[in-house]
């Protein structure tokens, strides 16, 4: 299975039923193709809309976060960007799920700047982590081989000490006040091979195997 | 009765050096037929406020990449590729925002506010040079407010009062621009006699000017 696919699949089991879910681009973005239409979770983008549905044909009329032509469901709104973001900030998301470049041991992220090499900027980023009840962090374990889970974020930060939840094709790792709790690997992998991929201490005490992946 | 006017007359009301507010999200209720219009006058130096640096064909982006931008204050500007060019050579400053925090910071202005206290961005580099004010026991970074000469807002429909309403996600940060600039000059793909109150998204003082003929 493609390790973006494992990641989206496994994310999309985070959700309870009828959380209002704010997806980032790329991997995050696959995890829509993969919730339990029974949960009813709601998504929410930054530009304007509760309750975006699939991609369409353009219409010039909406767009997701991503600027792709989309739809909206049932029951749902469109609003300006300051009520888009009072709704982040505000602690209505019950879940962001986004990409990142590092995460450290202690939660905090980077995500938005390569300094002289790529400056994409932060859009919502730093306001959805810092706004969302549960910051999920989907990303690839490594940068071809290369970790990006380390003891401390190199890069500059999207925010400090926000991240709960890192999923990446390898594990699923749970951040809390004491460290970095490696919870689920992919059995594909061994936690040897989990933890020579990662630079943070991991804590191991009772891991499963990632859920989500079976087929 | 607003004043309706025609593309040429676009020229009235801008000139080099100013600072314009400029609605939409990668282009998607940016005013195109506006933003051509300033294209065919000869302004140059221009602070441009926006929410992305757009495309290059597209949106705000077709200011920057003819050069006519001396300064851009945007949340993202990664699909523009004609912004980190014209920085490289010094021909563009840049200066990244938050998106919640650019949304607040163009609505405080509007309201009268002297800005505004968010916790978005504290321990990055967004906090570097800016006051650190503790309420209720949590921190948070006072963020000013920011206006603008002219607002070019798109995305609407507007009524024979001047009223705006606006389709879809092409709300965004247009009915918060509408607010904070001295002149308003709104593109509207339609006019009808009149919007229903209860659907009235910017109130016709907002407006001064709306030009017929958006998508």
């Amino acid at each position: 299975m493609d390790e973006k696919v494992i990641i989206a699949k496994r994310i999309a089991l985070e959700f309870k039923k009828g959380y209002l879910v704010n997806l980032g681009i790329g991997i995050p973005t696959m995890v829509a193709d993969y919730i339990d239409h029974d949960q009813e979770v709601v998504l929410q983008c930054e530009n304007g809309i509760i309750g975006i549905g699939p991609l369409s044909e353009c219409t010039t009329e909406l767009v997701n976060a991503g600027g792709l032509c989309a739809t909206i469901l049932p029951g749902g709104s469109f609003f300006d960007s300051a009520t888009s973001f009072s709704i982040i900030r505000g602690g209505h998301v019950d879940v962001t799920v986004l990409g990142a470049l590092e995460v450290d041991f202690d939660g905090s992220i980077a995500s938005w700047i390569i300094p002289g090499k790529k400056v994409p900027g932060m859009g919502g980023a730093m306001d959805l982590v810092v706004g969302a009840k549960r910051v999920i962090i989907a990303m690839t374990h490594t940068n071809k081989g290369i970790p990006k889970i380390l003891k401390k974020c190199t890069l500059p930060l999207t925010a400090f000490k926000q991240a709960n939840l890192i999923v990446t094709e390898m594990a699923v790792i749970e951040v809390l006040e004491d460290g970095l709790h490696l919870l689920e690997v992919n059995p594909e992998y061994t936690i040897d091979q989990v933890i020579q991929a990662t630079e943070a201490n991991l804590i191991i005490d009772n891991v499963i195997p990632m859920k989500g992946i079976e087929q | 009765m607003k004043e309706f006017i025609q593309s040429k007359d676009v020229a009235k009301y801008v000139k080099s050096g100013m600072s314009i507010m400029v609605g939409g999200f990668l282009s998607n209720g940016s005013p195109e037929n506006l933003i051509t219009a300033v294209l065919d006058t000869n302004v140059t130096d221009l602070t441009i406020i926006c929410n992305d640096g757009g495309y290059e064909d597209k949106g705000v982006g077709r200011l920057i990449s003819a050069g006519r931008v001396s300064k851009l204050i945007a949340s993202h500007i990664g699909t523009n590729p004609a912004v980190g060019r014209l920085m490289q050579d010094n021909k563009l400053t840049v200066k990244l925002v938050p998106q919640g925090t650019l949304a607040e910071q163009i609505r405080s202005s509007g309201a009268g506010l002297g800005g505004i206290l968010t916790p978005t961005g504290m321990n990055t580099v967004v906090a570097e040079g800016k006051q650190v004010i503790t309420v209720q026991g949590k921190e948070y970074l006072l963020e000013e407010p920011l206006k603008a000469d002219l607002a070019l807002l798109g995305g609407a429909i507007a009524d024979e009062y001047g009223n705006l309403r606006y389709r879809g996600t092409m709300r965004n940060f247009n009915p918060l621009m509408a607010m904070a600039c001295d002149i308003v000059i709104a593109e509207v793909s339609e006019v009808v006699k009149m919007i229903d109150p209860e659907m009235v998204v910017t109130a016709h003082p907002f407006v001064d000017y709306i030009l017929v003929g958006g998508q």
